[in-house]
Parts: structure tokens; sequence; C-alpha cells
């Protein structure tokens, strides 16, 4: 309606498609500042991904479970291969890794609280462990970073598994990022840096330098807990095919690929947009490589990086996934972009004036860096951690994993499995050209995979 | 002398670290020694109790990683990441030291009689670092406390991006690295450095003080900066 009433009054608005506001906003942004964009959350555009995939569902040819009656099992065990004590999970649905300083103490003690009543485990982030996550997540994966802020033998012997970080699908190749606002006194001893600084992590680890160093570095770590918990690798989603084999290759346990749309903290745009393959083709090279190595099984595959629903969820176990780790989800689950947030007696609260403060509004927000959450979830702030209580965060984040496990059932049921690790590559078709290349999964209605035959 | 020891060649790894996680009982020796290892990777790696524990021979990687408490002496050479992230002890190593010796060490005392490799002393959180003789390019890298004292020469890059770590060098570096500067050794300095030397013991207790030069952050890199201009 505008453009004609505009054009009657004969304006040109012929828009560039290399050119167009959102570009021209960016360039001059950049005149203005001389320096990139710091954001939160992940890749923002749209990509190639599970929802580019269907379920074809029992009917004549297969058989279905009873939706409502019969048992359909979720148990997931992860570090089979080399571990004294795998991890024994009631649900194939794991929460990411997310330092204590990117989110505040309640919200960690929230996600441990609620993955403990699902049985399913929390991992430690970027800054060490937290008294509160340990004491409520009965399963706890201990990171070790790049940085090794906070990490120390104690902590080892108290988690339940050992995740070597590599990279994270938001910025593979990058280090972590906390910026001064977040660093408050006790973040700064635990990673033994001054309050306040702008603080970035290494990129690269200390003490190993390839595969072949990585391999003796990991057994130094099993030498230490007397091979006692199974020892994960985390990598960011670009050569996966390769780094899965280099992983398996290392010594893992359990790998786990995290696909571009991953989280983060805080890391620049460009780096989120443009570094790194989509979850969806990431998780289809992981599985080619496992099985091409002739182990599948032995060593567990866990993808991250954009899992929402418990379709999703189903649709990567499909794909020949054990897992899932979730980040992002379980942040909205806890009021990430809501517009209100409930205050102690259970009143809503509105929001919005404190994302305008930070120049956005709720359902656009990615400013989990300036530490100023409007909803408190990323914070240090005294004040505004208030926003969500460890109770309150760990119901609603108990209700999404328990939805998100109801779902993952469902489907399973109806495509006839009673264990949703049965689900396989056959139940699924693709509905796009470039689902179907990317995850190796037939173009709904044929027998056309591209790339192959 | 009441003491274990253990021959590398016959006895599987696994067993010595094994033994040396558990705490001794009351009256039992802590001295334990380990011949002939053989260059043989993550070596008394784990030690939570106070060992002392003596090796005649070469040691590959991790040798003492994540050390709390315990001593380690080292007749021969250490291969990369010496007593990496060290809690606290003593690691001792008349020889060289590979790589990364010291690397994240929050607590504790590394002594390297010869050189030590690139990274000595990388992202050290606390822990201290005696160098008898010159260390390789990036020591001292992102180092956030703890001080590095190093009686001949360093690589290039010493002390880049460096936060709150102390490095007292003897000899000459290459070159320093990003937001690394010398600053003139104070009084309380000399104090410092006579005090590590006399920790280190040996023949550190000789070296002169006097000769040390001190390289700290000039803490240009702690904040974001918009008119950096790609210098980080
Ligand atoms: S609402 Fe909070 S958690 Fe969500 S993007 Fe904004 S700052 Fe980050």
């Amino acid at each position: 309606m505008e453009k004609t009433a505009d054009a009657s009054r004969n304006l040109s608005l012929e828009e560039s498609w290399g050119y167009d506001r959102k570009t021209m906003d960016y360039i001059r942004h950049a005149a203005a500042h001389g320096l990139y964009e710091i954001r939160g959350l992940g890749a923002k555009r749209k990509l190639p991904h599970f929802d580019d995939l269907v379920f074809l569902g029992a009917s004549m040819s297969r058989y279905p479970l009873e939706g409502y009656r019969e048992r359909c099992s979720t148990r997931t065990v992860l570090g089979t291969r080399f571990a004294r004590k795998p991890v024994e999970l009631e649900i194939p649905v794991t929460i990411a890794g997310m330092s204590f300083g990117a989110l505040s103490a309640n919200v960690k003690e929230a996600l441990g609280k609620a993955a403990t009543a699902m049985g399913t485990s929390t991992t430690t982030g970027d800054g060490g462990m937290t008294r509160e996550e340990r004491n409520a997540s009965k399963i706890l994966v201990y990171q070790c970073l790049p940085s090794r802020y906070g990490f120390n033998p104690e902590d080892l012997r108290r988690a339940d598994a050992i995740e070597m970080v590599i990279g994270q699908g938001a910025k593979p190749g990058g280090g972590g990022m906390l910026l001064g606002q977040k660093v408050n006194p006790r973040v700064a001893r635990m990673r033994t840096l001054p309050e306040g600084i702008d603080q970035r992590s290494a990129s690269r680890h200390p003490d190993w330098t390839g595969p072949d160093d990585l391999a003796i570095k990991i057994r130094e770590l099993r030498e230490i807990t007397d091979w006692e918990k199974p020892v994960y690798i985390k990598v960011g989603a670009t050569r996966t095919y390769h780094d899965v084999k280099l992983a398996v290759h290392s010594g893992a346990d359990v790998v786990v690929v995290d696909g571009m749309q991953g989280g983060t903290a805080a890391t620049q745009g460009c780096f989120i947009e443009h570094v790194g393959i989509p979850t969806l083709a990431a998780l289809r090279e992981a599985v080619e490589a496992l099985e091409d190595m002739g182990m599948k099984g032995t060593v567990q595959l866990v993808i991250s990086g954009g899992i929402r629903t418990g379709a999703d969820v189903a649709k990567a176990l499909a794909m020949g996934a054990d897992a899932v780790s979730i980040g992002q989800g379980m942040l909205v689950a806890l009021g990430c972009n809501s517009g209100t947030w409930t205050d102690s007696g259970g009143r809503h609260q509105d929001a919005e004036a404190d994302y305008r403060t930070l120049g956005t509004l709720p359902g656009y927000c990615h400013h989990c860096h300036t530490g100023r959450c409007p909803v408190g979830v990323t914070t240090q702030d005294p004040e505004l951690e208030q926003r969500v209580t460890p109770e309150t965060g760990a119901k609603r984040a108990r209700n999404y994993l328990r939805t998100l496990t109801m779902e993952l059932a469902t489907i399973a049921r109806a495509c006839g499995k009673q264990d949703v690790h049965h689900l396989e590559r056959e139940d699924l078709a693709a509905l796009t050209v470039e689902a179907a290349a990317m995850a190796g999964i037939p173009l709904a209605g044929t027998r056309w995979i591209p790339g192959k035959a | 002398m009441d003491r274990v020891s253990f021959d590398l060649a016959t006895t599987p790894l696994r067993e010595i670290n094994a033994f040396l996680h558990r705490a001794p009982a009351e009256t039992e020796s802590r001295t334990v020694i380990l011949d002939r290892p053989g260059g043989v990777h993550n070596l008394a790696v784990g030690m939570a109790h106070d060992w002392r524990v003596t090796v005649h021979g070469h040691v590959g990687y991790y040798a003492a990683g994540m050390n709390q408490t315990a001593e380690m002496e080292i007749f021969g050479n250490a291969g990369t990441g010496l007593a990496e992230n060290m809690m606290s002890g003593r690691v001792v190593v008349h020889g060289f030291a590979s790589n990364a010796a010291g690397a994240s060490a929050h607590g504790g005392l590394l002594v390297i009689g010869g050189d030590a490799g690139l990274r000595c002393g990388i992202s050290l959180k606390g822990g201290d670092i005696v160098v008898g003789g010159s260390v390789g390019s990036f020591s001292g890298f992102m180092a956030q406390a703890g001080r590095l004292l190093v009686c001949g020469d360093a690589g290039d890059a010493l002390g880049d991006s460096l936060y709150e770590t102390v490095i007292y060098l003897g000899g000459h570096a290459r070159s320093l690295g990003a937001d690394a500067r010398e600053e003139p050794m104070t009084e309380p300095d000399y104090q410092e450095v006579e005090s590590l030397l006399a920790r280190a013991g040996g023949n550190f207790c000789t070296v002169d003080p006097g000769r040390f030069r001190k390289i700290v952050s000039a803490r240009s890199l702690y904040h974001w900066n918009a008119n950096a201009n790609q210098e980080y």
C-alpha cells in the first residue's frame, strides 16, 4: 500500500539486493565505530535444518506402537568405549556447556536441578565449576578449555565426565569472550583475572597442539581420574568428517559436534554467521565418519546447534546421533527474549523498557554480552539475576525437557520403535533438495539423494 | 632407608599412578624411586598427597601433571607439559624441559635446571617457575598470575598478552610480545628474585639477583578499545 502511495508521488524506490538497508546500516556502523559487532546467541540467518525433514511413520509396511500405552525407552548411555563409569542418562537430551560468568549462579543451579529431575546431565563452561552447579546437578560434565580458567584436579575428580573443548559451533577457531561488565569479583576470582577487564580467552590449548598430542593429553586425564570417567571431545562443525575421525583416533569416548546454529554468550557477529557449517550437514558427516571407522555404537555422538523441539531431537537420533545437547533452547525456556519476567510473588513484570535500554525489543535480543539481560538469564548483576530464581528456573527447564521427551517418544512410537534409539534414516524424508543433499536423506517422494548416484 | 621403588621397564604405568593416588599410611615412607622411565608419558600425574618422588632418567609428556602437594625430582629431561596445571608442591627437573613447561600452573614451584622449550609458563595462574637456562618463544603467553624467572635468554614474543604474571629475565629476549613491557626493578623485586632463587636451591643460590630485569603487562589490552586498529 505504502509503496503504491509513494510510487504515485513518483519516488524511485528500487532497493538493491546486494546493498539493502541492512547492509548499508552495517557499513555505516563500521564506518562510525571502526570495530566489529559483538553479540550473543547463534546464527540468525535461515539455514537448511531439521525442519526440512519429515518422518514417514508406520502404516502398512511398518507396525506402530500404541501411542499412550506401550513403553518407549529413552535411556541413553554415553562413554562405553574406555570409561569404567559411563554416563547413564534417562533421556537423550543433555544441557550444553555454558559458563558461570556468562550465566548467573541462579541459572546454573536451575539447570542443574532440572537436569537432575529429568535424569540428564549439565555441563560446566569457561571459568570452571561452581558449587551451586555441582550440588544441583547429579551428572555434571566438566569442560577442559583452552583458557583452563579455574581448571583443577579436585573438580576433575568430582566430575562425572570430562569434555575436551576444541571449539564451538558459533565460533569454530575462536576463544571465549567475557566483557568487563560481567567480570564481577567472584567471576574474576574463579578465573584468576583482574576484575572488570574485557576478557578474551585463548583459542588454542596451552599444552597440546595436534591430535597425536591430544591422545596423550586424554590419557593423562584418564590416568589422573583412574580411567573412571568418559572423555568427550567437542568440536565446532567445520571439517566434521575429518575432525570426528581424529577425535576417535585421539581416544574420545564421545564426540560432541556443535553446528553453526549453536549459541555463544559473546563473539563477533561475522564469526557467528560466516564460520562453520549447519548442524544438519555436520551430523551426517559425523555419522559417516563413525560408520566408515566401524565405530558407530562404540563411540557415542552428541549433536548440538539449533535443537529446539522434540521433533528436532527425534530427527537427530534418526540420522544417527546418540544424544543431543541444548543451550539456547534452555535459555529461552528460562525467559530469554520474553517480554516479562516473574517476580517472587509469581507476578509477571514488564521487561520491555530494559530491552529498549539495550537498544532492542523482546524477540530480537542477542545482547547477552552486555551482562544486562532484561530477564536475568545471562547476567552477573545482583539485581537482574534475581529475575530467575533457581526454583522457577528449574521448573521451566524441567517442563521444557519433559515436553521434548514426550514429543520424541510420540514420534518414535508412530514409527513403531520401542526405543528412541531405534529411529533410523529410513524413517526420514527430505523436503528440500538442500536438506536431502546435506542430510543424505532422499527427497520426499523420490529415491534421490543429491550427490549419490 | 625405608622407601619404595618401581622399575618402569617392568611395571605398568597404571600401577605406579594408582599407587601414587592413594594417601600414604601414617607410618609409611613418602619416598618413591622410579627407575628406567624410558620417556614414559603421564608419569606421576594427579598426585594429591605428600609423596616425594625421585625419577632416574627421562620422562615424556605431562610428568607430574596437575600435581598437588607432592614433590618430584627428575634426574633427566622432561617432555611437553611438565607439571602442567600444578596446584601446589614442587617439581624439579635437572635437565631440559620441552614445550609448555608449567602451563596453566595455579601454584607450587617448578624448577628447570637446563633450557625450556616454547611456551614455558603459558597461561600461568599463580605458580612459580625458575629456569636455569633459556626459554623458547611465546613463553609467559597470557600468563595471569605467579612468577616466571629465567636466568638465561628468551625467544620471540616473551610475555605476549600478559596479565598479572611478573617475568624476571636474566639474559635477553629476542622480542617482547604484544602488551609486554620492561619496568624498572624495585627493591621488593630484588627480594622476590632472591627468594625465588633460594627456593629453587642448589646452584641457583649463587646467581646474582642484580642481573635480572622485570617484564610485566602494559595493561593496554585489558579493555576493549575501538581505536585499537586490530592490534588484538
Ligand atoms: S534476553 Fe537475555 S539471554 Fe536472551 S538474548 Fe537477551 S540478553 Fe541474552
